[in-house]
């Protein structure tokens, strides 16, 4: 397995916000993840990519462990991802921002060229912006940034936390494809998301995350059909 | 067919050679002043270059690396204590020192981060402030340096550097520009390299840096300690120029900090033209009403608020937008495209 966590948990105080959660992907493998606001799915990416200690459970990108390291060098090791609540460089270019990614998030693999940059840019329909101030960005805009940044840094897994949001069916469309060429280059894809047509169209497995801890994991439809995420978004009684 | 797009805020390539010639014309006619001015006017000048430097450094700690100090009097105290304890004590010549201050400065300010860094946010900024005020007291049980009541410079020691008091003062006034010089044209340098590019990742969203590879705390440490050191080198050149120090007034919270925060803020913090403006204004406020007494300081104060509240980004995110010219700029402009 490329990244292997497995029983990570995390409490603040008696508040168990990542209960127990183990979760694999290989190389080119796409995992969507769902669940109800609050149920811990940011935290998980953010025990991933090191912006959080676990309190428990272990880390593996490819075989070593990870789960010591900050989460500059995990980004280096190969741990990209996106925030949610996009956290653009406002000050720098659009441009710039890619080239921050490039510079310090590659690690061992080469550093992507100004020219590299700009071709994520152009694919994911920024190019025309690549000189502008990042605080210039209306929210579609910076999101589609998130994801640009997080290629920057060439990464082997990519976390995707909620950029397919507020999108227009065309521009949804794009972003599906954008996703797909960039599995197709052999790089993982965890991706937390509500749009979940959005979501099925790139996934080839769903888990589920509900208080902390993961319900249910498998085939996107048979899970999404099942009766215990039925319950938890529709209310169905058990 | 190349097409030209208008793009805000940036003025084409060509325009560098003009600005690298402004620059250079405005610092000849600096270093021109020792020639003509009057001692008065000189010796303010070198005041003015010492807080041009100082605030440089402190916008590079709190506006790029995020590092809120109010401690920065603990390396200028130091600087000058380690030029007066090397010249009083083992004879060195005060220009010789000099250097050797900042470099003590640096080395103190090592283990002093590994105290401080433990702390963040505001209790970084009282720790850095704490530790300055150890310092302060440290350095007034020293008898054979004066104690608490300081100590001055021993006229022999002096004459070493000219006999003349004119040709002394244009010394240090060359010295003085050639810091403040060096410390801005570093500092551009800096904000153009790859570092720079990390450091302004750290200013605007240190966590987003952190999770794109930038090791911030170890960039942190570098800014902190060669901040230090050229602090410490400043300090050192502002009590050659005083012959005397004290600890009151060398480890003194509000010359060498608060006000430098005062400039830096009213300037514009995260650039590198705010904290000038703000020293210009700020001399410009003070050579016109500081005998005004304690209106004086009521105004500066409003000031500062009235920047805090309506214009956080100081005077220069105001001009900047409207004129659309940078003096230093820094962005790096994307590769264009074959068309």
């Amino acid at each position: 397995m490329l990244l292997e966590a497995t029983g990570l948990g995390k409490s603040y105080g008696a508040l168990k916000v990542v209960d127990d959660v183990s979760i694999a992907v290989d190389a080119g493998d796409a995992l969507g993840i769902i669940g109800p606001n609050g149920a811990g799915k940011s935290t998980l990416f953010n025990l991933i990519a090191g912006s959080v200690r676990p309190n428990r459970g272990t880390i593996r990108l490819a075989g070593r462990d990870i789960t010591a390291l900050s989460a500059a060098a995990r980004c280096r090791a190969g741990i990209g991802r996106s925030f949610q609540i996009p956290r653009p460089w406002v000050g720098l270019t659009v441009y710039e921002n890619l080239l921050v990614a490039a510079e310090f998030g590659a690690g061992e693999a080469a550093a992507m060229a100004g020219s590299d940059c700009l071709a994520i840019l152009d694919r994911l329909g920024l190019g025309h912006l690549a000189d502008v101030p990042a605080g210039r960005l209306r929210l579609l805009e910076r999101k589609r940034l998130e994801l640009a940044r997080g290629l920057a840094t060439r990464p082997r897994v990519l976390l995707l936390d909620e950029i397919a949001g507020g999108l227009t069916d065309l521009e949804c469309e794009s972003l599906i494809e954008a996703i797909r060429g960039i599995r197709k280059e052999g790089v993982a894809i965890i991706w937390i998301e509500h749009v979940v047509h959005a979501l099925f169209a790139v996934v080839d497995r769903l888990a589920v995350i509900s208080f902390g801890a993961k319900i249910a994991e498998g085939d996107p439809q048979e899970v999404f059909a099942s009766r215990q995420v039925q319950e938890i978004y529709l209310g169905v009684p058990a | 067919m190349t097409m030209t797009v208008a793009m805000p805020g940036r003025l084409p390539r060509s325009v560098m050679p003009v600005r690298l010639a402004i620059l250079a014309a405005v610092v000849l006619a600096m270093a021109s002043v020792p020639l003509w001015a009057s001692g008065g006017s000189q010796r303010l000048l070198v005041e003015f270059m010492t807080y041009v430097a100082l605030a440089q450094l402190w916008n590079l700690m709190a506006g790029y690396a995020g590092l809120i100090s109010i401690g920065q009097q603990a390396f200028v105290g130091l600087g000058g204590y380690t030029l007066f304890s090397l010249a009083i004590l083992a004879g060195v010549p005060p220009l010789l020192a000099l250097p050797v201050a900042g470099f003590v400065a640096a080395i103190v300010a090592w283990p002093t981060a590994l105290v401080a860094f433990r702390l963040s946010g505001p209790y970084f900024a009282i720790g850095t402030w704490v530790i300055a005020e150890v310092y302060r007291l440290g350095f007034a049980q020293v008898g054979a340096l004066g104690g608490g009541s300081g100590i001055s410079l021993p006229v022999g020691l002096v004459k070493t550097i000219s006999a003349d008091r004119g040709t002394r003062d244009s010394i240090i006034y060359w010295i003085t520009l050639a810091a403040c010089v060096a410390v801005i044209g570093c500092i551009w340098a800096l904000m153009r390299s790859r570092l720079g590019l990390g450091l302004a990742a750290i200013r605007d969203d240190e966590v987003a840096a952190e999770s794109a590879g930038v090791v911030t705390r170890r960039l942190k440490l570098q800014v902190y300690v060669i901040c230090a050191g050229v602090t410490g080198f400043l300090g050192a050149l502002i009590f050659l120029q005083k012959l005397r120090i004290s600890p009151e007034v060398a480890f003194s919270v509000n010359d060498w900090t608060v006000l430098v925060i005062f400039m830096v803020v009213i300037g514009g913090i995260g650039s590198i033209e705010g904290p000038l403006i703000g020293c210009l204004l700020f001399f410009v406020l003070r050579e016109q009403f500081s005998d005004w007494g304690s209106w004086y300081m009521v105004g500066l104060g409003a000031l500062s608020v009235a920047t805090m509240l309506f214009a956080r980004g100081g005077l220069w995110s105001l001009i900047a937008p409207r004129i659309g010219f940078r003096l230093f700029p820094v962005a790096r402009a994307a590769p264009r495209r074959p068309s």
